[in-house]
């Protein structure tokens, strides 16, 4: 099998608060339509990373190369207007508007009105946000917020997606409906997912990424890295 | 059907609007005709603001900056070109094309916008001061005097095409409405757009809307010089009705007063701001002939008690009102039919 | 050689005004993150406070140091007490209800003391002679009196409990309340201190301003632009930002004349937030407000 293409690259990149080295030259590859988790500790650096990806934050130096473009510091819009789909840790929504104008501006950014309005139905069908489409979302439950989010993320038909713990605070069910959208998402585009949640990681998971003080620790498969005891030493603070 | 916040509900008011005009002459006194086209400039001010503000999220205290840059430009270009329709584009142009310079230092600066709301106070105070030290007669724009801080001289509109055909007050004024008409319904067309539905997400949150992909500081440059040329339109129709602007158009009062109308009115809403501002205005119209209390002090307490108290504004809050009666009867017919049921149900 | 000193002390007296001004508005925003449009009056109501005591007989000495800043101290309590209590965590209605506010000083004022003042108090302290040239005495003074207030500001913050207990509050005011430092006291000392500190401000400039009810408009449009542009420190920010923006202001004074003066200090704070958006010294509005 061909090896796909690299579609998002990190050179070197590091992220600097004063004297704090949240990122510490990180080299990061990721290939077209794979589905990469970013773990690690509070403090690993993983969001921090993140937002060097979205383009939150600007990196202290390095490089974050898509699809052969350089992006370093690049406002947040243009990145997105790569075609890349943008979730973060806290829930960013429109809390004033309703659930379908929330998905309505989203899939509006890279379509007419006619194609916009279809993108929108059967986003909210895929979701199961049928009940709470005319909900204003500042109203809605944590869980639910989320998942308009997702449907945010999914109306813009990214090639890209970036998620930051789309789990975080979810029931066990919505869990697992995210994990089967996750899956499904995978098949027409590459994803970055920052998570703390275990078993969802090892429900989506394939190759996954161990964020340490600011550093790749180790990248390999769930199970590798759970066998692995300095991995385990990492995330429990002590051998077993 | 709900007419509240839809574009139908706007073209509903226009209605109203023209049937206004068109009653009036016959309600009203010849001055107060004349009064009424000043206070048609100045809702189309607030008009303007209610836009920025309400449905941009970008306050702006020093929105009479652009107010009177237009009613300056006109009365300079009047003199000038010596025809009145042209001297209005100038006009609207003068002042979008200032706030879109002032506007890119603060949106493409990454300041935050409540920078914005102050230093528009600023300018409009500086402006003020400027044109009020203008008194010599060496301060002219081409054959335009710009008089000192007993201003200028602004010429009365005229029939396109024909210079010398002055409108007479009357005409002024149906002109005057006819223009605010067009605003209003321009307004509420453009916050159905696109671009309207961006700026309000804008408003809601900057960073979801810079993440959807969206270059959300050019469309706040847009709405804001959008605004501001509406503002100076209005300055225009300002001025016209007593043909003379003053720097008083940039004064503190003007600007707050601007403020007052889209708090008080209701800054959510587009109707709200321009009722607020004829009602407000005849009101104090009636409070500064008398001497007892000072309008400064009767429009502070204003301020701050709606403030503190009735944050939304007038309009939203009697149709607020109207929603939540209308939901209690709905409710109440549900709880009935439930009810009803229960009983065939076990009868 | 002469006018090069005489020019360098009118700048600098054009600095230590615009701090002087500044100062009031600059402790209770750095402390607080209130911007008290009325900041400007209790500048004016200052003035006035040292107008009406003189009037009365009152020491000239005594009423801009004791009496101007007392009273306005308590006003500023009143003020807290009433009105900026409920309005903590919503910056844009405490815009507009400081604003509310000054509008009513302005109309109570002119309602009990008319639109103008007859009032003229001539500068204490006479001239001081440089050569050739002369400079007002009563502006040495005052420049002085800003280098001292600031260094009593300094001092109080560095070095005293209370000074300790504000900046803990000011850094982080749900720590500080988590060990037990009441922050609603801290806030209502602080506001009346910040007016306290405009009233005094306000009292002093009379001799050199005279007073009007809305004579604090032209106060509150430099001051809040000195307070941004300063930054989020409040003697380091203050200080900084009255040199930067009062030296341009001085000098294009002195080659073009007032009104392009105060044009030019407007172009150099737009110019300065837009190279550093945060202020001189540090993080005040960040895009995420």
């Amino acid at each position: 099998m061909a090896r796909r293409e690299v579609v998002v690259e990190t050179r070197n990149l590091s992220m600097h608060f004063g004297g704090v080295r949240a990122v510490d030259n990180v080299d990061f590859e990721l290939r077209e339509k794979e589905l990469r988790c970013l773990i690690g500790p509070n403090g690993a650096g993983k969001s921090t990373f993140f937002k060097c990806l979205t383009g939150q934050l600007r990196p202290t130096s390095g490089d974050v190369v898509i699809r052969d473009i350089i992006m370093t510091g690049r406002e947040s819009h243009e990145i997105a207007s790569l075609g890349v789909g943008i979730k973060t840790q806290v829930p960013n929504l429109f809390d004033g508007l309703t659930a379908v104008e929330n998905l309505w501006l989203s899939s509006r950014r890279w379509h007419g009105d006619r194609r916009a309005n279809t993108l929108v139905k059967e986003t909210i069908d895929r979701l199961e946000l049928g009940e709470i489409r005319s909900s204003i979302v500042g109203s809605l439950a944590h869980g639910q917020r989320q998942m308009v989010e997702l449907g945010m993320v999914v109306a813009a038909e990214p090639w890209l997606v970036l998620l930051d713990e789309p789990a975080a605070g979810m029931t066990e069910e919505e869990t697992f409906k995210t994990a089967e959208l996750v899956r499904e998402i995978n098949k027409t585009s590459a994803l970055i997912v920052v998570e703390h949640d275990m078993n969802f990681i090892r429900a989506i998971s394939d190759i996954v990424t161990l964020f340490h003080q600011g550093s790749i620790f180790m990248e390999d498969k769930m199970d590798v890295i759970s066998a692995d005891p300095n991995a385990r030493e990492i995330y429990l603070g002590h051998k077993t | 059907m709900r007419l509240y916040g839809t574009f139908n509900g706007t073209l509903v008011i226009a209605g109203f609007a023209i049937l206004f005009t068109l009653i009036a002459p016959s309600i009203f006194q010849f001055f107060t005709i004349i009064t009424l086209t000043q206070v048609i400039g100045l809702s189309i001010l607030a008009l303007s603001l209610a836009l920025v503000w309400g449905f941009g999220g970008i306050l702006c205290f020093g929105q009479s900056a652009f107010f009177g840059i237009g009613a300056y430009a006109y009365s300079v270009a009047a003199v000038n070109i010596g025809g009145s329709t042209g001297s209005i584009f100038i006009a609207i142009l003068a002042a979008a094309v200032f706030a879109a310079i002032l506007g890119y230092f603060v949106f493409y600066g990454k300041v935050s916008d409540v920078y914005l709301a102050v230093i528009t106070l600023t300018v409009s105070l500086i402006l003020y001061s400027l044109m009020r030290r203008t008194s010599g007669p060496e301060y002219k724009i081409g054959n335009a005097l710009l008089g000192g801080f007993n201003g200028t001289g602004s010429a009365p509109l005229n029939m396109p095409g024909d210079g010398s055909a002055m409108l007479f007050p009357m005409q002024t004024f149906y002109v005057s409405m006819a223009i605010l008409v067009i605003a209003y319904v321009f307004t509420g067309w453009l916050v159905t757009t696109k671009f309207g539905r961006v700026c309000v997400s804008i408003r809601e949150n900057e960073v979801r809307t810079e993440l959807l992909g969206y270059d959300t500081r050019l469309y706040k440059l847009c709405l804001f010089s959008i605004s501001a040329g509406i503002a100076g339109l209005g300055g225009v129709l300002f001025c016209v009705g007593v043909t003379r602007v003053t720097p008083d158009v940039f004064s503190l009062g003007q600007s707050a007063l601007a403020i007052i109308w889209v708090i008080v009115g209701g800054r959510m809403t587009l109707i709200g701001p321009i009722l607020a501002t004829f009602v407000l205005y005849f009101l104090t119209s009636s409070l500064g002939s008398q001497q007892i209390l000072n309008a400064n002090l009767v429009l502070g307490i204003i301020l701050v008690v709606f403030v503190l108290l009735v944050p939304n504004g007038v309009v939203p809050t009697i149709m607020n009102w109207f929603e939540r009666r209308r939901t209690k009867r709905y409710e109440r017919q549900k709880e009935r039919r439930m009810k009803l049921r229960k009983h065939r149900a076990i009868g | 050689m002469d006018l090069l000193f005489s020019l360098a002390l009118q700048i600098l007296y054009g600095i230590a005004n615009l701090a002087l001004i500044s100062l009031g508005l600059a402790i209770v925003f750095g402390m607080m993150r209130v911007i008290n449009l009325a900041h400007g009056e209790f500048l004016m109501l200052g003035g006035y406070t040292v107008v009406v005591a003189t009037n009365n007989g009152v020491n000239l000495w005594f009423a801009m140091l004791v009496l101007a800043p007392l009273v306005v101290g308590l006003i500023g309590l009143i003020v807290e007490r009433c009105l900026i209590q409920w309005l903590y965590g919503r910056m844009i209605d405490t815009l507009l209800a400081t604003w509310g506010l000054s509008l009513l000083f302005i109309g109570i004022i002119t309602s009990i003391f008319g639109a103008s003042t007859s009032t003229v108090i001539s500068p204490p302290l006479g001239t001081v002679t440089i050569g050739e040239y002369t400079s007002s005495g009563y502006e040495l003074f005052l420049i002085f009196v800003v280098i001292i207030l600031l260094a009593l500001v300094y001092l109080t913050l560095k070095f005293t409990s209370l000074g300790l207990v504000a900046r803990a509050t000011m850094q982080n005011s749900d720590m500080s309340a988590c060990l037990g430092i009441s922050t609603s006291k801290i806030y209502m000392v602080t506001f009346s201190l910040g007016a306290a500190v405009s009233g005094l401000a306000g009292g002093l400039l009379v001799p050199i301003t005279g007073v009007l009810p809305n004579i604090g408009v032209i106060y509150i449009a430099k001051a809040f632009i000195t307070v941004i542009s300063g930054g989020s420190a409040i003697l380091a920010g203050t200080t900084s930002a009255s040199v930067l923006l009062g030296g341009v202001n001085g000098i294009m004074s002195y080659i073009t004349g007032p009104t392009f003066g105060e044009v030019a200090l407007l172009f150099a704070a737009i110019i300065l937030l837009r190279l550093m958006p945060t202020g001189i010294t540090g993080r005040f509005f960040r895009k995420s407000q």
